[in-house]
């Protein structure tokens, strides 16, 4: 939408967005490209020349079984997370949407875990699972289960996941109830009038209804879960044992961070890009019309 | 059957809301524990015997200056957010001059790359900025936002044409009128992104981890992360103080905004 | 002398001609009334005249004063918007005040202006409220205070009454004409509403697609519509249209559908054989035994009078609509005749009026 009224000044528009640009520039701009000409050049160990590689860099990359595991190991983590996590949210949001008493009690605990950061979720979880000092760590240990996730796999992959939906949910809530709250009463109650009643309604006329907030919400949960959830495994598992938790972000760090091997660190950068990239276009894609409709609302 | 006394949705409700609360409360009587007990496996769901002491503990270490790094990087980056974004979109907006479209693109780039796609790449633009392990280093670059750029410039285009046009007539130039009238009309909003950016500050871990590695520059957040690193010989009621004092702001920012925050939250993200 | 002059004033869109060629003056105290349909070039021209459009070409002289490139706060217009453009956040006062702030008044003096327009509007006790506390006509008046306060040689009003309803909008119409008055500013007012324009014009300017289609008085646009387009907009129910053809040396007008009709008021140019339009007006069609036969679609009865509405059973099957006073009389055929006095006629191939 394009005003009719503007000010018709020249200089200062560029100088107000001056500061946004050069941001943009320096650390988003250049960034990117060095990325993408870094993982397209190979460098000798000790970062003193670097010769132009083409795509070897992908080649290696995608060739590296460790690497395919990863992302094989990201894309369970994402989708078990960004399930677990809206499906619970959903659940509440649509109790925590009926005429109860109390209800904004309700709402408050649940809105409130937005404000924990990733890490410090994982910090909260650790006072539960940990095995040695968790409370249900201890407990299941006590009772004859063999608990300890920085050994176990499998355990660690499902505190990991846990964790990262556990934080997530508080967000998702938000999003659902607002989305429940925007569903016009007229339409539930020709609904009722229609004879429509509890699940079947839901399945009918709410859920459809609240397609563009979940669309966009699986878009996010899966970004965050990609990249956000950074501090949580590495607070959790740092992203073992072995590699039962590395992610792709994870990995990123690992081989860029502490490894130092910025020809693969830079390509697998590239990688996650395309990836941010095709997911924000999917996105943009597909709310362009449901997300405006649900704003009006 | 009356709604209000519908006891399924109280039972899911009080569920979920357990679910949410018991790691807190954990945290909360623990931090009051005999920090060799909850070592042992004995963390109690009661709080104990210690009192406070775990918080007198940990506010003689580091703790104070850590939170006060956070308070400082996430109040920079709120602060620097808004001002960089409102003025972005009120130059998008109002004006129309050479490169908009280009500006506008460059905005759009900055929501598809977050940093954590190009820490290898920024952390060497920062090297070469003389940024890392500097207190600056930790907020300005995250303080470019698409996000809120998008969110201004969608309050900004709801301002009425007449409201600008009668501004002109009564003589208000540009940044007048952004000064009197856009940014009060604009309150809610910026209140209500306030406090999302805080908290995005706030929580930031990967970021710090990556440009400030002197340990006096550690955000809180990156504090209790090395604090339960070492899983042997960790004062346990040390840490849970000093997760009850990291979770402190933030909540207290959500719980006094929720309103405010929640529709800014709903509405931002579209 | 003139207040205001518009000369050859024009604006382009693009490609699309909004204005063309408006030139017009405005005497000392004179309120001017552009009228016509949407998309007519009415708000294009008042926005030029404030200056928040520039014009593509043409000058505008306020008191001889060219103003055609001032900035628009210079130009000492004031405008009240069409839907008040109030500034929400800030008060009553405020939003009085606001532009005097800027120019520089002192304290004291913006108090004293404000407070004696908001006297003069009845809006004393509101200073303190914001917009969103108060009615529509309220606000409507506010918007007017902001005008008045700032003491401007030139009022200019977009459509003020269009978001009030009916009843309201009759009141406030009284009162701004009166205000108008009392105050002796010159105004220009932009309407789509062709009886708020009757009313409150001492002069009308009906434009038709960026041209002005006639200048002048209320009652000499209602008597002597320039042209079919004129006469179609001023006046509701709108006036019926006839084709016919001039016959007997211009003194006479052969209907399509059937009678003959001689000039009263002399001949009128073209040979004969020239197609007309003759417009009668709803009001002005009588009831005649010896009439052509109307067929009747619909009665509405309005109380004090009925609109029946109708087509003529002679060839050609004209619609027409008849305003009668009193009830509607009984049967579905009317016999009806148009009363030469009354008839305005027009060349059908310009729609100009043949005087």
């Amino acid at each position: 939408m394009e005003r009719r009224t503007i000010f018709g000044h020249r200089l200062l528009p560029v100088a107000l967005v001056a500061p946004q640009f050069l941001l943009t520039l320096v650390f988003f701009l250049w960034p990117a490209c060095e990325a993408v000409w870094t993982s397209l050049t190979r460098q000798d160990p000790f970062g003193l020349h670097s010769q132009f590689a083409g795509f070897d860099n992908f080649v290696e990359l995608f060739t590296d079984s460790l690497y395919r595991d990863s992302i094989g190991r990201t894309v369970f983590f994402m989708i078990a997370v960004s399930a677990l996590s809206m499906s619970s949210a959903l659940l509440l949001a649509v109790f925590a949407d009926r005429e109860i008493r109390g209800r904004m009690t309700y709402r408050t605990l649940l809105i409130w875990p937005y404000a924990i950061a990733p890490a410090m979720a994982a910090v909260l979880w650790i006072l539960l699972l940990q095995p040695r000092i968790g409370l249900i760590g201890v407990l299941l240990n006590r009772h004859g289960v063999s608990w300890d996730y920085h050994l176990n796999d499998r355990q660690a992959m499902l505190v990991v996941v846990l964790a990262c939906a556990w934080k997530q949910v508080s967000y998702n809530f938000i999003f659902f109830l607002a989305g429940l709250q925007s569903v016009p009463r007229s339409v539930l109650e020709a609904a009722r009038m229609d004879g429509a009643r509890g699940w079947h309604r839901f399945r009918t006329i709410t859920f459809p209804l609240l397609a563009p907030t979940t669309f966009f919400l699986i878009v996010v949960n899966l970004v965050y879960a990609a990249f956000d959830t950074f501090g949580t495994i590495q607070a959790l598992t740092q992203g073992g044992p072995g590699k039962a938790t590395e992610t792709l972000m994870v990995k990123v760090y690992r081989d860029g961070v502490v490894n130092l091997d910025i020809g693969s660190s830079s390509a697998q950068s590239v990688v996650l890009m395309i990836g941010v990239i095709a997911l924000t276009a999917l996105q943009f894609r597909f709310l362009g019309r449901g997300g405006r409709r649900e704003s009006a609302a | 059957m009356n709604p209000r006394r519908d006891p399924v949705t109280h039972v899911v409700l009080l569920f979920g809301a357990v679910l949410f609360v018991a790691p807190l409360w954990l945290a909360l009587v623990g931090s009051t524990q005999d920090p060799a007990a909850i070592a042992r496996g004995d963390l109690s769901l009661l709080p104990g015997h210690e009192g406070f002491s775990a918080y007198a503990r940990v506010l003689a270490g580091p703790v104070p200056r850590m939170l006060l790094i956070s308070l400082g990087m996430a109040l920079a980056i709120a602060i620097g957010k808004i001002v960089i974004s409102v003025l972005s979109a009120y130059a998008v907006v109002f004006f129309r001059f050479p490169g908009r479209k280009l500006a506008f693109w460059l905005i759009f780039i900055t929501l598809m790359l977050p940093v954590e796609v190009r820490i290898i790449p920024t952390y060497s633009v920062m090297a070469g900025l003389g940024l890392i392990n500097t207190f600056t280093g930790l907020w300005l670059p995250l303080i470019a936002s698409a996000t809120a750029t998008l969110l201004f410039r969608q309050v900004f285009v709801a301002i009425p044409d007449e409201l600008v046009e009668a501004a002109r007539m009564d003589g208000a130039g540009p940044l007048r009128f952004l000064w009197d009238v856009v940014l009060p009309v604009s309150a809610a909003n910026i209140a209500a992104l306030f406090v999302i950016l805080f908290i995005y500050g706030w929580n930031q871990y990967l970021w710090p981890l990556l440009v400030a590695t002197n340990p006096k520059l550690d955000t809180i957040v990156i504090g209790i992360v090395k604090m339960v690193a070492v899983e042997t010989e960790t004062d346990w009621s040390a840490v849970m103080a000093t997760a009850i004092l990291a979770l402190l702001p933030p909540v207290v920012v959500v719980l006094l905004m929720q309103r405010w925050f929640v529709a800014g939250l709903t509405e931002s993200e579209k | 002398m003139a207040m205001l002059e518009l000369i050859g004033l024009r604006k382009n869109f693009g490609t699309t001609e909004v204005l063309r060629q408006i030139d017009l003056s405005l005497a000392s105290g004179e309120m001017l009334v552009i009228v016509g349909a949407s998309g007519c070039g009415k708000s294009t021209l008042l926005r030029i005249v404030a200056g928040l459009e520039t014009p593509s070409a043409g000058r505008i002289l306020l008191e001889e004063r060219d103003i055609t490139s001032v900035d628009p706060s210079a130009r000492d217009i004031a405008m009240v918007f069409q839907n008040y453009a109030l500034y929400p956040h800030m008060t009553v006062f405020e939003n009085m005040a606001y532009g005097l702030r800027i120019r520089g008044l002192s304290r004291e003096d913006i108090a004293h202006r404000v407070d004696e327009t908001a006297a003069l509007l009845g809006l004393s006790e509101f200073l303190g409220r914001k917009p969103r506390q108060l009615s529509g006509g309220q606000r409507q008046r506010v918007a007017m205070g902001r005008a008045i306060v700032r003491e401007p040689r030139l009022f200019l009003f977009d459509e003020p009454l269009s978001n009030l309803d009916a009843t309201l909008r009759v009141r406030t119409r009284a009162e701004i004409r009166r205000l108008q008055r009392r105050l002796g500013v010159t105004s220009l007012y932009v309407t789509h509403d062709q009886v708020e324009a009757m009313t409150l014009g001492d002069r009308l300017l009906v434009l038709h697609q960026g041209r002005p289609a006639q200048l002048a008085t209320p009652m000499e646009v209602f008597e002597h519509p320039a042209d079919t387009y004129v006469a179609g907009f001023i006046g509701a129910p709108a006036m019926n249209f006839l084709p016919a053809t001039l016959i007997e040396a211009g003194t006479a007008a052969k209907l399509e559908a059937g009678p003959l009709v001689h000039f009263i008021d002399g001949k009128r140019d073209g040979s004969d054989g020239k197609t007309l339009t003759i417009g009668v007006r709803p009001e002005h069609i009588r009831i005649d035994p010896e009439g052509v036969p109307l067929r009747i679609d619909l009665i509405e009865p309005l109380g004090s009078e009925t609109l029946i509405h109708g087509r003529l059973a002679a060839p050609g099957e004209t619609p027409l609509v008849i305003r009668l006073a009193g009830k509607a009389p009984e049967g579905d055929i009317l016999t009806v005749a148009f009363p030469p006095e009354q008839m305005h006629v027009f060349d059908a191939a310009t729609g100009r009026r043949l005087p």
